[in-house]
Order: structure tokens, then sequence, then C-alpha cells
């Protein structure tokens, strides 16, 4: 058992289970039942989906999957803030 | 992928955190389909977004800083940004589930502050 | 002092970003850090926000301390909450809790610190009133939440704060 092989097939495994994740959120986001469940199936599915991509860029060891995570993780949230103000009255910006 | 000098100790503590926040994370999203009302559910998705996210770029600076042999810190920014911005979306949608609940005169409305 | 550097900790802040993103340090960004760090602040002179005023930096550090140590069991205890089979005989509920804390600083960490720790959530501040609703995951139907808020976290941050 090398080193290289633990690495693949755990890290893997960590993708599979933030993929199982993302899925989870994203049955939240389609079944709701209201509209805020959806806006907080989509928040936790970016969350998880940025988790993803940093594992995805630790197996492959590629610089660029960092860089998409960094600015998910920046900016993700501005789409869920401008839904929930959307939810509480109606217009994003007033 | 890295070289066949990395050492076995190291490959298991990543794998080991990695895993353990991948866990955490599929827990707080369980969470989303477990927890009953809305106000119950809004507590898991900081499960992923706390502890989930800092073990899994714990996970990613420890093998990064192996590989290219100096410490690799810029991963603790996304922990820092994702924990200061997760609770700016949390708190508002929880306030405008409150207001619709309210105005609504739902059962399960928070009550008057 | 004040005219070079309006927000000196949004300078420090931003050349460590900037340091952080750009590893290993060269002289270059060194440069363009230091760059960063007194440019961008200017900024924030057309948002005008109140200077921040920390009274013990020290005790920011403690509790930042604290909340993580928090952070991590609150994490345990919510996963075994949803994971435990038995959803229906728990009790979830609001808790009001009347607040000290008026400075705008302090409430915006005492809102993230709480919304961190999952098992609490921040749901609404009224500032006319000084109360704060909070959702509890765990509610154990007595004042050890209200209890909780203000002497782990409000105290220190009345502290803090001046």
């Amino acid at each position: 058992m090398s080193a290289a092989l633990i690495l693949d097939w755990g890290l893997g495994l960590a993708q599979a289970m933030l993929t199982l994740a993302m899925a989870l959120a994203g049955w939240r986001m389609i079944r709701g039942p209201r509209a805020q469940d959806r806006i907080l199936g989509l928040d936790t599915l970016y969350v998880n989906g940025m988790l993803a991509i940093v594992v995805h860029g630790m197996r492959t060891g590629s610089e660029l999957y960092f860089e998409a995570a960094f600015i998910i993780g920046i900016l993700g949230f501005t789409a869920s803030v401008a839904l929930a103000k959307f939810l509480m009255q109606g217009e994003v910006i007033q | 992928m890295t070289g066949g000098d990395f050492p076995l100790w190291a490959a298991c503590l990543v794998v080991a955190l990695a895993l353990a926040g991948a866990g955490f994370a599929l827990t707080g999203s369980l969470g989303l389909i477990r927890l009953r009302t809305f106000y119950e559910r809004t507590h898991a998705p900081s499960l992923s977004a706390t502890l989930g996210a800092t073990l899994i770029l714990l996970s990613s600076m420890l093998l990064l800083s192996l590989v290219e042999g100096r410490p690799v810190l810029r991963d603790a920014l996304i922990g820092l940004f994702i924990t200061v911005t997760t609770p700016v979306t949390l708190i508002l949608l929880s306030r405008a589930a409150a207001h619709r609940d309210r105005h609504e005169k739902r059962p399960g409305a928070p009550p008057k502050t | 002092m004040s005219r070079l550097l309006p927000h000196p900790i949004l300078s420090a802040a931003l050349a460590a970003t900037w340091l952080l993103l750009n590893a290993p340090p060269s002289p270059g960004s060194l440069v363009l850090a230091v760059a960063a760090g007194l440019t961008i602040p200017a900024v924030m002179r057309a948002l005008r926000p109140a200077p921040v005023r920390l009274r013990r930096p020290w005790a920011l550090l403690r509790l930042a301390g604290l909340v993580l140590a928090d952070m991590v069991r609150s994490n345990l205890d919510v996963a075994r909450i949803i994971l435990s089979p038995d959803q229906a005989g728990r009790r979830t509920g609001f808790v009001s809790i009347p607040l000290e804390l008026r400075d705008p600083f302090g409430l915006t960490l005492l809102a993230i610190m709480l919304t961190v720790t999952p098992g609490t959530l921040w749901v609404q501040y009224d500032s006319d009133t000084g109360r704060l609703l909070l959702h509890v995951l765990d509610d154990t139907g007595d004042d050890g939440w209200v209890r909780r808020v203000k002497e782990r976290y409000e105290r220190p941050l009345l502290e803090i704060f001046a």
C-alpha cells in the first residue's frame, strides 16, 4: 500500500461524500417546501461544491482549482443574500 | 499526483482530515433532509461551513505544504471568508423567514422579540 | 499616521492577504502588498465607517480561542442530534435575550459567533429594545441559554468594545 494509492482512494472517497452532500442539498432545493428552504439548499450546495473543488485540486495537484474555490468562497454568498433580501422585501436593492 | 517519496504517515493524516471534514459536510446536508422545521434546518449548513470546511482546508494545507516543502497558508483565506459570509446569509434568511411566517400567521412563527 | 492609515487593521489585513495569495514572498510582492494596504482603504473613505476602537486586543484573542473550542463542541453536538433516530423527542425553540451590548461592531461579532456555532441561530435583533431573538436547537426550557450567551460571550465583548 503506497502513499500515493492511499491519497488517491481516500481523497476520492471524500469527493464522493461531498458529492452526496451536494445531492442532498439539491434535493432540499428542489423539494422546498417553501422558498426559504430552497435558498437554504442552494447555500449548502455551493459550500459543499466549493469543498469538492478543493479536494479535487488536492487530487490533481493543479493550482487552478484553488483559484476557482477561492472565488466561490468569496462571492458565493452574494446570490443567497440577494435571494434572502428578495424574500424579505420583494426587491433586491431599495 | 505526488511522487513516491511522500511519507505514509502524512498520507494517512491528510486522508483522515479530508474524510472527517467530508463527513461533517455530509452530516450537515443530511440534517437539511432530516430536521423537521425550517428554523431547525437552518442550523445544518453551518456544520459544513465551519468544521467541515476547516478540516478539509487543513488537509489541503498540510498536503500542499509537504509537497512544496514550505508552509502554504492561502487555503486559510477560504476558511476565513466562508466563516464570515455564511452567518450573513443565514441571519438574513432566518429574518426573512420570520417576517414571512409572522405575516402569514403560520403556527410555527417566531414570537415578537 | 491617521491621515496615511485611516484604518490600520484593514490595511494590515489587506497586506497580509496579498502576501498569503502570493506565497512565497518576493521583494516585488512585498512592495505590492504595502501598496495595496496603503491605497485600498482610501475606498472606505466614501463609506465613512465609524473607526473600530479596541480596548483590550488580548481579550479578543482569548475570546477567539473560546469560540473555536465552542464551535468544535457544538458541531459534535449538532452532528449527534442530526444522526440520532429520535427526532420527535427533542425540544427546540426561540429564546429572547435582553442585551446590554450596543456597539455595532460588538453586535456584529456576537452575531457571527452565535451563528458559526451550530445549535444557536441569530434570528432578529431589535435595536430599540435591545432584545435578541435566538433559535436554539436544544432548548433546555429554562434561562440556561440566556445566562450562557450573556456570561460567556457578551461580557468579554462589553470589555473589548468601549
